[in-house]
């Protein structure tokens, strides 16, 4: 089969505002959701500052029950969900249960629950034989984060193909590359697919403390995360999920459903070098970033805009820098790149697909967004990174790419769905 | 069409056997790896049962600075992979490293790992986590340490879906192949036996509470009660036909020939499980018909429930004693992500040596119409073996291979 | 700066039990000025060590200072104060 693939539904949980598009309201206004962590007292860590979103799942319509089971990664999950499924006009009855399927990308699963409920059953950290009577029931489902995946499908009646999909942060692209696979090959007509995390706790705090990965700068925090520019020292840590309704473009067409944009071609590669270090010479995304544009049949130059990575350390920005070099030669001088995490934190697992919204909205649109905070540009990264300002522009083909932890090197392109004739 | 997927070679850490050799051996002998825990005192527990792989001691095996920040599945998983590449006569460095992909699955990390850090976390304070835990914990660890090790940098990643994901991962090994790559390091190998994931685990409410080894875990048995949890598993080197011979390696053990996954209704739903879509979803992919199917390695999840649903499924598609069924996890217990990717092995090797290896410890309670494999390996010519595979939360997943041309 | 002074054979110590040894290295006296790649120990591994002297001494490193010493003489002479 040579199917291709669309986005038809969306839905977006992202720090500085709940659904889409309050997301895009941020995102094209420049500003930013960055803030001293409100979720536990950060007092004694480095790093002091998060982007996190005021989410209350039973605002959303989460029963009792449900918020009682599901971690907030997997609240953030179903929410997303349903506003994609809203969203993409996909009826109960109008799509076949067996031939949708869902994909779930995810770095750090339940790490908020598991960790809360650590500190109950270990009586906070007395005893290395924790103990069982003090576990709730759905403890295992935090222990296992495909949890999530199932509590997406059953919140929309799917019964195919289900997963999470983790590979640290390009997760959240992972996660749409491998759901796009299954329709392409013909195993589903339909995926929910997206991704989610909720890593702000302790533990992930302390973690990137020990590798000095997030920035210390606490005393101003609306400014904290600056990609690309030459004071940035570290990311901001986030949380989000975004979440798709996918779908081949006849059946979306055939249904006259409204399409955001195509997936035209995906891929990822690992670098083999270190589980938190980059090269700096970019050579593994950049070759991501080839064979995503060989499959969707682009040229470096049909790029209108690239979604960068742009975690706001002091080795991803140059990487990822030197890697658009490397993929996209010349191009890369002229296109504008830009990093939303400036705005939105970095939300791990979840930002992959964050920033695949963003994409699509950029494409919808016609308007790239900015990266906010970048005033004195690191004289290594030498390209248009669409500093604090929002721009209007044709945007037909967006290239978005995810770096992570374990080596991994991801790259998007989305198109206008008419890009391409059929 | 694209050339057939193949599994070129296999890498075992079982708590039966250390090594496919030893794993093997244990697995036709009917030797079982259930024993009471020894990583850690399980006294207080209601299950005292595991499947720890035996004889294991990673400075034998692997560089001495891999340790401090390695959880020990990860370090299981390694050795794991080393052993298949190995077996497949596979040398990285003289392959295009963009040409090798790591896919592996995992259900809950390197949790013992996390669990120390946890404690650190809690009992020390939030300067006492190591630097390690940004990555040793989470679930794409093993297949990021595999690629390091073995300088693989083509499309890798991480299925997680509970106990399916063994072979939701080897499926995504020949999808990529498919896409045009010549090799993928594929499988699962998985534990979480340390104090907190245990509690995590009895928390799903699967686990046997009889805790003699002998009784705990009995699959399709009118006193089944859960299962032993275990650790280990397996890595496969997955791998495109054509690509293997061009390397010289024309001995393969099966083809990845047909493969299909589902998800279960919500429960309540009054609908129908989706393990049997799951099964005409894999026959239909590799072309066969349920007819030629020599043997069924089954889930054997050990719920009554659960039990009932494979058994219908296997009975209504392959008929009343119409195939050869077994579950040689009895003698591992169900190692999560491992398990499958174990199961896998199994099947394999059966093929290659012509025998169903035995389900121990249990006779198959009348009612489900089995033709279970039971107390001793069964010689018979296998051309085509069925892996089952079924996750925690409603994941189902079937997988066929067959003899190679 | 608390009193006391961390020697080679702490650091050794702290270096075996953050990052493990590379095998056919010993670290002592004799490797004060070979550098930390050829030891075996990258930037991560130097993290994890700078975190254990804080906790072990008290000695906090500044961000720079943990991963830019290149060599054991140099990493010593940053912790005790030199």
């Amino acid at each position: 089969m040579n199917r291709r693939v669309v986005i038809t539904g969306m839905g977006v949980l992202a720090p500085g505002g709940t659904g889409t598009k309050a997301f895009w309201k941020l995102l094209t206004e420049g500003r930013t959701a960055t803030r001293r962590i409100s979720l536990f007292d950060p007092s004694p860590f480095r790093s002091q500052v998060a982007a996190e979103i005021d989410f209350d799942g039973a605002e959303h319509g989460l029963k009792p029950q449900e918020t009682r089971r599901m971690d907030r990664a997997t609240q953030l999950a179903v929410v997303a969900t349903r506003e994609a499924m809203t969203d993409s006009g996909l009826e109960d009855r109008e799509f076949d249960p067996h031939r949708t399927g869902v994909t779930v990308g995810s770095a750090v699963g339940a790490t908020m629950g598991l960790e809360q409920e650590y500190r109950v059953v270990s009586n906070d950290g007395d005893s290395w034989l924790v103990d069982h009577e003090y576990a709730v029931p759905h403890l295992y489902n935090h222990l296992v984060p495909s949890s999530i995946a199932t509590e997406v499908a059953w919140s929309v009646g799917a019964e195919g193909a289900a997963a999470v999909v983790s590979a640290g942060c390009t997760s959240g692209l992972d996660s749409v590359g491998y759901a796009c696979d299954l329709i392409r090959e013909g195993t589903t007509d339909v995926m929910i697919a997206g991704a989610t995390d909720a890593p702000i706790s302790p533990i992930t705090s302390a973690c990137f403390d020990a590798i000095k990965a997030t920035t210390p700068r606490n005393d101003d925090p609306e400014h904290a995360s600056r990609p690309f520019d030459g004071t940035r020292s570290g990311f901001v840590l986030g949380e989000g999920a975004a979440m798709f309704v996918l779908e081949d473009l006849e059946s979306a067409r055939r249904r006259g459903a409204t399409v955001y944009a195509e997936i035209a071609g995906y891929a990822s590669r690992c670098n083999a070098f270190h589980m938190t270090g980059l090269r700096a010479d970019g050579r593994e995304m950049a070759e991501a970033v080839r064979i995503a544009l060989n499959e969707g049949g682009l040229d470096p130059t049909d790029i209108d805009y690239v979604n960068a990575h742009g975690s706001g350390t002091k080795q991803n920005d140059r990487h990822e820098t030197a890697a658009f070099k490397r993929s996209l030669g010349e191009h890369a001088y002229r296109v504008p790149v830009s990093s939303i995490k400036s705005m939105v934190g970095h939300s791990l697992g979840a930002i992959g697909s964050v920033e695949i919204a963003a994409s699509a909205l950029a494409i919808d649109n016609d308007v790239v967004p900015p990266t906010a905070n970048l005033h004195e540009p690191d004289p290594e990264c030498d390209l248009d990174y669409v500093p604090l300002t929002a721009r209007e522009q044709r945007t037909r083909a967006v290239l978005t790419v995810g770096s992570g932890f374990g080596g991994f090197q991801s790259a998007m392109v989305l198109t206008g769905a008419d890009r391409r004739s059929s | 069409m694209s050339a057939p997927v193949v599994i070129t070679g296999v890498g075992v850490t079982a708590p039966n056997g250390l090594g496919t050799r030893d794993y093997w051996s244990a697995t036709l002998e009917g030797r079982s790896g259930i024993d009471v825990v020894s990583r850690f005192d399980p006294e207080q527990y209601p299950s005292r049962l595991a499947g720890e792989v035996p004889g294991f001691e990673p400075t034998e095996h692997l560089p001495r600075k891999l340790i401090p920040q390695t959880d020990h599945m990860t370090r299981l998983a390694l050795v794991a992979a080393d052993w298949a590449i190995a077996d497949a006569g596979v040398v990285p460095e003289e392959l295009s490293e963009f040409d090798m992909g790591v896919v592996t699955a995992s259900s809950s990390g390197g949790f013992e790992f996390g669990h120390r850090e946890l404690q650190n976390l809690c009992a020390k304070g939030n300067e006492y986590v190591s630097a390690y835990q940004s990555f040793a914990w989470f679930y794409a660890v093993n297949t990021g340490q595999i690629s390091i090790r073995n300088g693989m940098r083509g499309p890798s990643g991480v299925v997680v879906s509970d106990q399916a994901g063994g072979l939701d991962a080897v499926a995504q090994a020949r999808r990529q192949i498919r896409k045009g790559v010549e090799l993928v390091v594929s499988g699962g190998v998985d534990g979480s036996i340390c104090p907190w994931g245990w509690v995590a685990q009895m928390a799903g409410g699967r686990l046997s509470p009889v805790n003699d080894a002998e009784r705990a875990y009995l699959p399709f048995d009118s006193e089944a009660a859960g299962h032993v949890p275990g650790e280990g598993g397996a890595i496969l080197l997955v791998e495109d036909r054509e690509a293997a011979r061009r390397r010289g390696a024309d001995d393969v053990y099966a083809e990845v020939a047909g493969y299909g996954a589902t998800l279960d209704p919500p429960p309540g739903s009054g609908r129908e499980p989706g393990l049997r879509r799951a099964v005409e979803l894999a026959l239909r992919d590799a072309s066969v018909g349920p007819d030629e199917v020599d043997a069924v390695f089954a889930d054997a999840a050990a719920v009554p429930e659960l039990d009932r649903v494979e058994a219908e499924v296997i009975t209504e598609l392959f008929g009343e004693y119409g195939v050869p069924v077994t579950a040689p996890k009895t003698m591992t217990g169900r190692l999560y992500s491992g398990a499958a990717a174990l199961d896998l092995v199994a099947a394999v090797l059966a093929i290659r040596d012509g025998v169903v290896p035995p389900t121990v410890n249990v006779s198959g309670a009348p009612e489900y119409a089995l033709d279970l494999v039971v107390g001793s390996p069964r010689a018979a010519d296998l051309g085509t073996a069925m892996v089952l595979a079924r996750g925690q939360g409603g994941f189902n997943s079937a997988m066929i291979v067959r003899r190679p041309d | 700066m608390s009193g006391q002074e961390i020697t080679i054979d702490d650091l050794k110590r702290v270096l075996t039990e953050a990052a493990g040894v590379e095998d056919g290295v010993e670290i002592g006296s004799d490797s004060l000025d070979t550098e930390f790649e050829e030891l075996g120990y990258d930037s991560l591994a130097l993290l994890e060590v700078a975190g254990r002297i804080q906790r072990e001494y008290g000695v906090e490193l500044d961000d720079d200072t943990a991963t830019s010493a290149r060599t054991p003489r140099l990493l010593l002479s940053a912790v005790n104060g030199g």
